[in-house]
């Protein structure tokens, strides 16, 4: 067997990244193909039903459901305010109408449908606008009519393997010395407002708390722990599905839970880019349809590499010589490279039977590790 | 092309596309008997890069070709048919899949109780998730309800509601509500949503006017046309139908698998269902089935209730062994997950470590002690998945019952759970934690733990995963997926016999005899909160050796014929043997901390489940 195919996270030094940025529900395009767009630019609008009351109308003013119809002030259609009649019992009596009974409105919006079957009134507040931003410094390529647009950029792009938090944006900041080092409150300073701060191994909840006080945009970190998510979620995190929490910033961590050395690779580039402008986004979703979490560093003028640098990591598998993460236990986190891959089942500690590799781990060791437990890092 | 059941059927390769691996099994016809012969496992490929669901079933195929030193694959695609000469290709490659996350639901009836719960059996059975279950009486505000329609973004909704000729209102109460929150669908913004209404006959021209033009709406017959009636089958048909048309076909690659098979691809779930009320059927047993994933537990059951087999199927969205692992976690405890193991580990290390394999799904425990913690997350899963089915799994509720003075003293109730453990006969488990462990005695152990079965109980195993491949096959060729189920697929561990009840520990639990076809007769005494393994294997034929067992429970156990009194019962021997367990039901386990360590080292023990543990933690 030549190779093995083995999961690996993006890092890429240069390429095209396009992005489709689409409403949840149609609605207008507000730019076209070939508009030059920044992350904060509105791309395209809607306007979300208003939510809605039912009101008992047959039950208020004691008719029958099929009656309703016929007691209604307002008709289906018609602008309603808070505490204005819509519907009102026929009086007996025309000059005892004072003394029929009424119903008010609840909310300010509009009559939606008066049931003869039910004899419930529905009323919907008025529509919540929705806005989709570019979200990344671009070009729209291509307009999808009334739903939303394609950006293309050409960035550094990095995966996380998870986050929390939606997309934002800002100036990449360098907060540590190195990417063993753990990013400390100390670390965070005033001028970190509005900005991506990378730090190293680990962050922890001070550290994060530290970051929503002064107004950082987002952290980016090798390595969290879990009960510092918990702590900061509110809550025991059970499924892998993130990004839609309001925390105040957008954490992206690029190794796992724990305290893990940033791959040096990873490190070295948002070094290279720091003081560029990065779009970001936590969002993680482990299963079907995989979103992993995101840098987008959009790249130009002399920072465009002459050649096209583009690479796609790990498609063709892992080979002998291939750098690889250890992604558990024991060596979790641990760097090496591929010496060969042994195509015998070998049994583990654990009387596991699995394919394995041999890795020579950076300190020089050779470690026999099934397979599945290593991650491809990109060269 | 083949046709069903075809004689001339050599080579047959079957995939499994669940959320987290791609397992492919080739069956060979060898002398007049098809065999499984090779297997080959590779990561599902949804995620980038691949993103083509077809990746990871070459890369499956792919590994048979390496194990076997034969070619199945031209490129990237499978060679049709079979050729004898060269030994190379297949006759027919056929699929279940559970990529793409599942079919999301909500259901939604009248009354909680009643037309709600048969909606929700209805969508389980046709093996969706329900995300919600909606009702008029479920203690929510119309507008709560509406917001969490929308909120929730289901790929369908069922809509049941009224028996035939009954009330219209609520029905169509719940419809409006339902069109007000105008739903969107989770994927892809430009169809409409499907919604099937299930419900009262007479509500169907007002849930047409209220819901037809928001909706792509399907009507069917009613899920409950009388209060003592459920009526699923046509309502789970046509879920089943738009699962394929909407959902499946969402997962990157799916078009290109279909073209690929000789069969329609079925859902995971539907296949490993069809497998188990067939053993079901065919044995006249009550059986439960239990299918652990990566991302979710299925729990499948057929019990006779009044000479009627009722077949139940429960679906824990959130509870697996890998991208739901954490969620097992959460939902567990610690606590709960740690009892079963015979060390301490610091809560932070273990809970990163957890979270580690919800993000990196596909790792495999190197050490013993993350395989005793993986084992442990998977008895807390099987128990949370098994509780959620008994309650389920229930008569129809609302049902005026007839009792005579012979029933005067039993006060259960209309709607009680169908499982009753004294009357399960076979316990099978399959999915990777319980196929895979490195010993079956582990398997066996993880089963009697999280179940904890009564009586007398028959266990089994999937060998090595094939349940979902066989249920597909026998849609194709029966007498392949027969064979091959009872010579390959289902691996007998056992008889296990427990007591039910409790006393104090140390008291004599039990006295047995056990009269085995060896000629072998074996008697002894048990204590309260003791487990004994005695093995007892299989005959030369593969067959479970088999015996009688007299067992003379004490005064406050009961071994199925009542209290304190004697049970006479089979014995079919397994690759892991007899079990006795007289710990108890429900199990207790020590509250201090060392007599718990010395307890859970002693079972394990007894079972021989795992080697000493070496290294560190």
């Amino acid at each position: 067997m030549a190779h093995a195919y083995t999961p690996g996270l993006r890092v890429t030094r240069q390429a095209e990244i396009t992005k489709e940025r689409i409403l949840p529900l149609k609605g207008e395009v507000l730019v076209k193909v070939g508009d030059a767009v920044t992350a904060d630019t509105i791309v395209a609008k809607t306007e979300l039903p208003g939510n809605v009351r039912i009101v008992n109308v047959m039950g208020m003013l004691g008719c029958e459901a099929s009656e309703v119809p016929e007691m209604m002030v307002k008709q289906p259609g018609d602008k309603v305010a808070k505490d204005e009649i819509f519907a009102e019992a026929e009086p007996l009596l025309p000059f005892l109408k004072f003394m029929s009974p009424k119903v008010k409105s609840p909310i300010d919006g509009t009559v939606e449908k008066a049931s003869e079957i039910t004899g419930q009134v529905i009323l919907r507040e008025p529509p919540q606008p929705v806005v989709v931003k570019a979200y990344i410094d671009g070009e729209i390529i291509d307009v999808i009519p009334d739903e939303g647009v394609v950006v293309k950029t050409t960035a550094t792009f990095i995966q996380g393997i998870f986050g929390v938090g939606g997309e934002t944006n800002g100036v990449i900041a360098i907060a540590v010395d190195g990417p063993g080092e753990e990013l400390k409150p100390e670390h965070i300073k005033p001028e970190h407002k509005g900005k991506i701060v990378v730090g190293g191994s680990y962050v922890n909840i001070e550290t994060i708390n530290k970051g929503i006080d002064v107004g950082v945009a987002g952290i980016i970190s090798a390595g969290m722990g879990d009960q510092d998510l918990r702590e900061l979620l509110g809550y025991d995190l059970g499924v892998a599905i993130t990004g839609h929490e309001d925390l105040g910033l957008s954490i992206v961590t690029t190794e796992g839970f724990g305290r893990i050395e940033m791959a040096h690779r990873t490190f070295a580039l948002l070094k290279e880019r720091e003081g560029l402008q990065a779009s970001i986004s936590g969002a993680t979703q482990i299963r079907a349809g995989v979103i992993r979490p995101e840098i987008i560093i959009p790249l130009t003028g002399d920072l465009l590499a002459a050649e096209d640098e583009i690479r796609v990591a790990a498609k063709d598998g892992v080979k002998s010589g291939n750098p690889v993460r250890i992604i558990r236990e024991p060596n979790f986190g641990k760097l090496g490279k591929v010496k060969r891959l042994i195509p015998e089942l070998m049994t583990m500690e654990s009387e596991t039977k699995v394919r394995v590799m041999e890795v020579t781990l950076q300190d020089g060791t050779d470690f026999i590790v099934p397979r599945a437990n290593v991650e491809i890092i990109e060269d | 092309m083949f046709k069903k059941n075809d004689p001339d059927l050599k080579v047959i390769l079957a995939t499994d596309c669940g959320s987290t691996t791609t397992k492919a099994i080739l069956i060979e016809k060898i002398g007049d008997e098809y065999r499984q012969t090779y297997r080959g496992e590779a990561p599902t490929t949804v995620e980038a890069p691949f993103e083509d669901v077809t990746k990871g079933v070459l890369n499956s195929i792919n590994e048979i070709e390496d194990l076997s030193g034969r070619t199945f694959l031209d490129g990237e695609t499978i060679i049709h048919p079979y050729n004898p000469d060269s030994n190379t290709g297949c006759d027919i490659y056929i699929s279940t899949s559970s990529a793409g996350g599942g079919l999301q639901m909500m259901v939604a009836g009248v009354v909680k109780e009643m037309t709600a719960e048969s909606a929700e059996r209805a969508a389980l059975g046709a093996g969706a998730i329900v995300m919600d279950v909606l009702a008029v009486n479920d203690k929510r505000l119309p507008h709560e309800r509406i917001e969490r329609i929308r909120v929730l973004r289901p790929d369908m909704i069922l809509l049941a509601g009224g028996t035939d000729g009954g009330d219209v209102s609520k029905v169509v109460e719940m419809g409006e509500q339902i069109t007000a929150a105008d739903p969107k669908p989770r994927l892809g913004i430009s169809y409409q949503l499907p919604i099937i209404f299930a419900g009262n006959v007479k509500a169907r021209d007002e849930i047409i006017k209220t819901m037809g033009d928001t909706f792509s709406l399907t009507i069917c017959s009613n899920i409950r046309p009388t209060l003592e009636h459920e009526n699923p089958w046509e309502a789970r048909g046509k879920i089943q139908d738009l699962f394929e048309e909407h959902v499946m076909a969402q997962a990157p690659g799916y078009n290109k698998l279909i073209e690929w098979c000789s069969a329609p691809i079925m859902p995971t779930p539907a296949a490993v269902g069809l497998i188990i009320r067939t053993i079901a059927q065919m044995e006249g047993i009550n059986v439960i089935g239990v299918d652990i994933g990566g991302a979710t537990t299925d729990v499948f059951s057929y019990f006779m209730v009044e000479g009627e087999g009722l077949f139940n199927r429960s679906v824990s969205a959130n509870l697996g062994m890998s991208y739901s692992v954490s969620n097992v976690m959460a939902e567990a405890g610690m606590d709960n997950v740690m009892r079963w193991a015979s060390f301490d580990i610091e809560e932070e290390d273990l809970r990163n470590r957890i979270k580690n394999k919800m993000i990196r799904p596909t790792t495999i425990p190197h050490l013993l002690s993350e395989l005793i913690i993986e084992q442990g997350l998977a008895r807390e899963a099987l128990r949370l998945a098994f509780q959620q089915h008994k309650e389920l799994a229930t008569g129809l509720k609302g049902v005026q019952q007839q009792r005579d003075i012979a029933d005067a003293f039993n006060q259960e109730s209309s709607g009680a759970t169908l499982i009753k453990m004294m009357q399960l006969d076979l316990l099978v488990g399959s999915g990777g934690v319980l196929s895979h462990a490195p010993r079956r005695s582990q398997a066996m152990m993880m089963m009697i733990d999280a179940f904890q079965p009564e009586g007398t109980t028959r266990m089994a195993v999937d060998s090595i995963f094939m349940m979902p491949h066989l249920g597909v096959l026998t849609e194709v060729h029966d007498k392949a997926a027969t064979e091959v189920f009872s010579k390959d697929c289902i691996i007998y561990t056992g008889t296990c016999f427990a007591p039910s009840g409790a006393m104090r520990p140390g008291e004599k639990a039990i006295s047995y005899v056990l009269e085995l076809e060896t000629g072998e007769i074996l008697e002894g005494e048990m204590n309260f909160g003791e487990i004994k393994l005695i093995p007892y294997g299989l005959n030369d034929e593969g067959l479970p050796l088999r015996g009688t067992a007299t067992i003379n429970p004490a005064r406050s156990l009961d071994m199925g014929e009542g209290r304190g009194r004697q049970t006479k019962t089979e014995i079919y021997g397994g690759v892991v043997g007899i079990v006795i367990d007289c710990r108890g039901r429900p199990i207790k386990f020590a509250k201090e901390q060392q007599a718990r360590v010395k307890q859970v080292e002693s079972w394990t023990q007894a079972f021989d489940a795992y080697p000493p543990l070496k290294g560190g933690v």
